[in-house]
């Protein structure tokens, strides 16, 4: 799991902080599926390299290449895992708790991590100053934390929809993660505080973290 | 369509200008789903007996006997499941299923949520940010679908059937032409066939801002 075999037909591009790759590597942790991960360095903009453009032309990560079959964008690479490899199942049979799980994660990745991606940051600290970053993003977060505490209240068990680990949780492990990298104020949130407890118990959790990356730096600054 | 009250069982809170909303109707609309149309009233979206149904406070929303779900691909995929026989949302094949997945993304993630946040971009950087503000989002998510779709469009985005990805397209290239003014058709020659094609289908002419109950009967947009 996230060895570099170049053998294996999955390979997924990745880099270490990115929670949209975070939510990949823990299906495939879950899933029991070996991958080669390809770091690609957002930082340094390697991102923008044609060979990768040309894996994922709006450049972003993660991207999975399973043979012949290229994918871009964490919820569509998800529900294609789910699909080909049906082994520990990232989506509930029961359709109402299905569709709370896509509504949690699309609030996640609609409506939180796209207003706290590099581009906007640069946008926000250009146009006003670095000082307000901050402040932005914590708002936005602190919006959809909200909302998916109150979502959740009915439905949430040991994990976020009941006592089995899906889709919502893998969205919402990696979000909670960053959310504490920007000092967001956890406590207010005791439902997602509760979760991310028990998502830190999880080997296939644990071990999709950004620290535990290949690419991650030795010694950690977040 | 706008039918009955007592029949329908499915109910949705939309606004009429409202991409996501299109989306949603567009659905409903395509598997031929009467439906009760609940108009929301700008500021309505805050009010508590909304935010019970969406804690965050968007539309749309569809209510479904007892079943409320927001967020329109989340609706979307619940359509899909529940009404399985009429029209079908997403292909058989697994690998284009996931292109549509991808595609719908695109819209839903990368180029619509930053569109909604050019009111506050326009408030607070003022109004001449608004528009390239506009046009570098549309803009990168469109470049990436020209090139996403190139390999799998035929008379629609992933083949000559209309799937999720036109869903999510149809509503977005009407908002980039009819509000925002994008130049189409020499930056995005694929997007703005599909743009015509979708113009043609009744499912999404039904569908269109314009048609709706709460669309004011001159438009100043």
């Amino acid at each position: 799991m996230g060895e570099p075999q170049s053998n294996c037909p999955l390979k997924l591009y990745s880099y270490w902080r990115s929670s949209c790759s975070c939510r990949v590597r823990i299906a495939l942790n879950l899933k029991g599926l070996d991958y080669e991960y390809i770091p690609i360095n957002v930082v340094k903009g390697e991102q923008f390299s044609p060979e990768f453009r040309k894996l994922n032309p709006i450049g972003y990560v993660p991207a999975l290449v399973d043979g012949d079959v290229v994918i871009s964008d964490s919820f569509a690479i998800l529900l294609y895992l789910d699909e080909k490899y049906p082994q520990r199942p990232l989506l509930p049979t029961d359709i109402r708790k299905k569709a709370i799980n896509y509504q949690a994660a699309n609030i996640v990745s609609s409506s939180i991590q796209p207003l706290q991606n590099m581009t906007i940051l640069k946008y926000i600290e250009e146009k006003v100053s670095p000082d307000e970053k901050l402040p932005w993003v914590q708002c936005h977060i602190g919006k959809g934390f909200e909302s998916l505490e109150k979502l959740l209240q009915d439905y949430a068990g040991r994990y976020a929809t009941g006592d089995d680990v899906f889709l919502a949780d893998l969205f919402l492990a990696p979000q909670i993660f960053t959310a504490k990298g920007f000092n967001v104020d956890m406590n207010q949130f005791p439902l997602l505080s509760r979760l991310d407890e028990a998502y830190s118990q999880l080997p296939a959790f644990h071990d999709a973290m950004p620290e535990k990356q290949p690419d991650a730096p030795s010694s950690s600054t977040s | 369509m706008e039918e009955n009250y007592k029949a329908s069982p499915l109910k949705l809170y939309s606004y009429w200008m409202s991409s996501c909303s299109f989306r949603v109707r567009l659905a409903l609309n395509l598997k031929g789903l009467d439906y009760e149309y609940i108009p929301l009233v700008e500021g309505q979206q805050y009010t508590p007996e909304f935010m019970k149904l969406n804690p965050i406070s968007y539309v749309p929303v569809l209510v479904d006997g007892e079943l409320v779900i927001a967020d329109s691909l989340a609706i979307i995929l619940y359509l899909n499941e529940k009404y399985p026989h009429q029209h079908p949302l997403l292909p058989t094949d697994l690998h284009k299923k996931a292109i549509n997945y991808q595609a719908a993304s695109i819209v839903h993630s990368s180029i619509q949520p930053h569109q909604n946040q050019a009111r506050y971009i326009e408030k607070e950087f003022g109004p001449d940010q608004k528009l390239p503000w506009l046009r570098y989002h549309i803009g990168k998510g469109f470049a990436a679908l020209e090139k996403l779709l190139k390999d799998y469009a035929g008379r629609y985005a992933t083949g000559d059937e209309v799937h999720l990805a036109d869903i999510f397209l149809a509503p977005q290239l009407y908002a980039a032409t009819k509000r925002f003014n994008i130049d189409m058709q020499d930056q995005f020659p694929l997007l703005s066939r599909l743009d015509e094609a979708y113009s043609q289908l009744p499912a999404f002419q039904v569908a269109i801002p314009e048609k709706q109950p709460d669309a004011p009967s001159s438009r100043t947009s």
